[in-house]
C-alpha cells in the first residue's frame, strides 16, 4: 500500500504547554480520500486540525505528510509542503475583494498565477461574477467557496477543513461538501471536521470519532453508518462515554 | 506683514515635517496595527544621525563627518532603520499593550543616552556644528525658509504618494489581510512576523526622515527635541486625523500643530502671570484631553479609513454597488 497522505501518531498537543487538549491521538488520512473527524463540542477536533497545521504546539508524537515529518513546522511553511488549512470561521479576508483574496493566495504562484486563477474561477463560477466585490459581501456558502479557492490557490496535496458546512443552509452545505468530494477526484486528500454526523458518514471514506481529546472509534464510514453503537451515541442523542 | 509671512512659513515647515512623521506612524498603526509608543526615538535617530553625519567636525562629541546633505539625511534614515530593525526583532512578538510599553521604554532610553553620552551626542547641550545646506548662497532669511518649506513639502508629497501606492500594492493587501486575520494569512503561507517587521522599519525610516528634516531646519538637536511629549503629539495628530487614512494623518498634523501653537500663544498672552510657569503643563493637559476626547467621541478620527468592514462580516459600503 502507498504511503498515507497524512499520518498522525500518538500526538499530544494543547494551547498551553502544561495543559494538553489532545492525548495520544492517532489518525491516518489516505491519499485522494475524504477522512472526517466527528465528536461532541469541545472534543478537540479543531485543536487536532490546528495541531496538524502547525498552529497549536505538539508536545509529543509525530505528524507526517507524504513521508515527510512536519511536526511543529511553522504554519506559514505548511503551504510549501502542500498542506492547506481552512479555518472554521474567519477563513477569508472580508475587507479585500474576491480577486484580491485570490491574488493574495496566489502570490507564490509566479508565472502560473493567471492560469491557476482562471482554473479556480472555472471551478467556482459563483466567484467569477463577483471578482470586484468585497469578500465580506458574500453569502455563507460563497464564503466557504472562496475559502476553498484560496486554499486551492496554494496548490495543496492535502486540505484540512474545519466544519466547512457550519452555519450554512442545507443546500449550501450540500454544495460545499459536493465540492470537497469533487476535489478528491483530482487526487487531493481531504481531512475535515463535520458536525452533521449522518452527512459526515455519507460523505467520507473513513471516519474518526474523537471525545475529550482522545480517539474513540474509527472505521470505514459505511461501517460506522450501520454501527448500532454509533447510531445510539450520535443519532440517539446519548453522550459519548470516555474510553467506550 | 513680513513678520506674519515669516511666521506662517515657520509654522508650515514644522507642521509639514511633523506630518511626515504622522504618515510613518500611520503605516505602523493605521495600516499594520503596530502600537509604536516610541516615535520620539525613531524621529530622534534620524535627527541625530543626520546632524552627526552632515555636520562639521566638533571637539567633544562624535562627528561631524561633513557628508553631502542628501547622504547625511539618508544616513539619518538608515540609523532610524537600524534602530527599528533591532527593536522590531525584539518586540514585535509582543501584544499591542506590551509593544507600546516596550517601545515607550526604548524612547525613554534613547533620550537618556542622548542626554548622558556626551561623546556621542553632545549631551544635554545638544549637537551643534551643522550648517544648513545651500545656506551660503541663499542666506538665512525668509527666502531660505520658503525654499526649505518647498523642499519638505515635496518630501511630504513623495512620502504620501509612496504610501498610497504601498497600501494598494500586493504588500498593502498583505498588511490588510494579516491585520484582519492572522491565522488565515499564515495558512496561505504568509509570514506575519516578516511583514510586520518590514512595515515597522519602513514607518520608522519615515519618522527618521522627519527627524532629520526637523534637525536640519533648526541646525540643532538636543534631548529636549526627543521627549516623550513628541510621541504623544504625533499620536494625537494621527488620532485626530483618522488612523488608516493618509490624508487624514496630514490634516491631523496641521490641525494639532495649529492647536498646540495657538494654545501656547494664548496661554503666554492671557494666562495670569502666576500661571505662566505652568503654561507648558497646561498644554500637556490639553493634548491629553484631545486624545481622550477623540477616543471617546470620535475614535475613527475626523477622516476615517475609507474602507470599513464590520466585525459581524457584512461590509458597510457607503456607495451602492455598480
Ligand atoms: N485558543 C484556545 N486556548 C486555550 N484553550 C482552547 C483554545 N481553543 C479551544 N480551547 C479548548 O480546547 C478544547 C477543545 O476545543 P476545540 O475547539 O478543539 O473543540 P472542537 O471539538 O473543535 O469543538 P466544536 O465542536 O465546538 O468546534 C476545549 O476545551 C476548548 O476550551
Ligand atoms: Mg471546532
Amino acid at each position: 500500500m502507498a504511503d498515507p497522505a497524512l499520518s498522525i501518531r500518538a500526538v499530544t498537543a494543547g494551547y498551553l504547554r502544561d495543559l494538553p487538549i489532545l492525548f495520544d491521538v492517532d489518525l491516518v488520512a489516505e491519499a485522494g480520500k475524504i477522512t472526517t473527524i466527528i465528536g461532541p463540542n469541545g472534543a478537540g477536533k479543531s485543536t487536532l486540525i490546528k495541531a496538524i497545521a502547525g498552529l497549536v504546539p505538539v508536545t509529543s508524537g509525530t505528524v507526517r505528510h507524504g513521508g515527510t515529518d512536519i511536526t511543529g513546522l511553522r504554519p506559514d511553511r505548511m503551504a510549501a509542503h502542500g498542506i492547506a488549512y481552512v479555518p472554521q470561521t474567519d477563513n477569508i479576508f472580508r475587507s479585500l475583494t474576491i480577486r484580491e483574496n485570490l491574488d493574495l493566495a496566489l502570490r507564490r504562484a509566479g508565472l502560473r498565477r493567471d492560469a491557476i486563477r482562471a482554473r479556480l474561477l472555472a471551478q467556482f463560477p459563483a466567484l467569477q461574477a463577483k471578482l470586484g466585490d468585497k469578500a465580506g459581501s458574500l453569502s455563507g456558502g460563497q464564503r466557504q467557496f472562496l475559502a476553498l479557492a484560496n486554499a486551492l490557490a496554494t496548490e495543496p496535496r492535502t486540505i484540512l477543513m474545519d466544519e466547512p458546512s457550519a452555519g450554512l443552509s442545507p443546500r449550501a452545505a450540500e454544495e460545499v461538501l459536493e465540492m470537497a468530494r469533487g476535489l478528491t477526484e483530482t487526487g487531493v486528500t481531504i481531512l475535515l471536521v463535520e458536525q452533521n454526523v449522518t452527512q459526515a458518514l455519507r460523505l467520507s471514506d473513513h471516519c474518526y470519532i474523537l471525545a475529550e481529546g482522545r480517539n474513540q472509534i474509527d472505521g470505514k464510514a459505511a461501517d460506522l453508518l450501520g454501527d448500532p453503537v454509533v447510531a445510539e451515541i450520535y443519532l440517539g442523542g446519548k453522550r459519548l462515554r470516555v474510553g467506550a | 506683514m513680513i513678520g506674519l509671512l515669516s511666521y506662517l512659513v515657520f509654522f508650515a515647515t514644522v507642521a509639514t515635517i511633523l506630518a511626515i512623521a504622522v504618515l510613518g506612524l500611520n503605516l505602523q498603526w493605521g495600516n499594520t496595527g503596530l502600537f509604536n509608543g516610541g516615535v520620539a526615538a525613531f524621529f530622534g535617530a534620524g535627527a541625530y544621525g543626520t546632524l552627526i553625519l552632515g555636520g562639521t567636525p566638533q571637539a567633544g562629541h562624535l562627528g561631524g563627518f561633513a557628508m553631502p546633505y542628501p547622504l547625511a539625511l539618508l544616513g539619518g534614515m538608515a540609523v532610524a532603520a537600524a534602530l527599528a530593525w533591532g527593536v522590531g526583532r525584539l518586540t514585535l512578538k509582543l501584544r499591542h499593550d506590551y509593544l507600546a510599553i516596550a517601545t515607550f521604554g526604548v524612547a525613554v532610553a534613547f533620550e537618556n543616552v542622548m542626554r548622558n553620552a556626551e561623546w556621542l551626542s553632545g549631551g544635554a547641550k545638544g549637537l551643534r556644528g551643522f550648517e544648513r545646506p545651500l545656506q551660503e548662497g541663499i542666506g538665512s532669511g525668509l527666502a531660505y525658509n520658503a525654499l526649505y518649506l518647498a523642499f519638505v513639502a515635496s518630501l511630504l508629497l513623495l512620502t504620501y504618494l509612496f504610501l498610497e501606492r504601498l497600501v494598494s500594492s500586493p504588500f498593502g493587501r498583505l498588511l490588510r489581510a494579516i491585520r484582519e486575520d492572522e491565522e488565515a494569512a499564515r495558512s496561505l503561507g504568509k509570514n506575519p512576523a516578516k511583514v510586520r517587521l518590514t512595515a515597522f522599519v519602513t514607518g520608522s525610516v519615515i519618522m527618521g526622515m522627519a527627524g532629520g528634516l526637523y534637525a536640519t531646519f533648526y541646525a540643532f538637536v538636543s534631548p529636549q527635541d526627543v521627549l516623550p511629549i513628541l510621541t504623544f503629539q504625533i499620536w494625537a495628530m494621527l488620532i485626530v486625523g483618522g488612523a488608516g487614512n493618509n490624508r487624514g494623518a496630514i490634516l491631523g498634523a496641521f490641525l494639532m500643530w495649529g492647536a498646540w501653537t495657538a494654545s501656547g500663544w494664548a496661554l503666554s498672552r492671557h494666562a495670569p502671570v502666576e500661571a505662566q510657569i505652568y503654561a507648558g503643563s497646561i498644554q500637556y493637559v490639553l493634548i491629553g484631553s484631545v486624545i481622550v476626547g477623540m477616543l471617546l467621541w470620535r475614535p475613527q478620527g475626523l477622516f476615517p479609513e475609507r474602507l470599513v468592514v464590520s466585525q459581524s462580516g457584512g461590509a458597510t459600503r457607503p456607495a451602492p454597488a455598480k
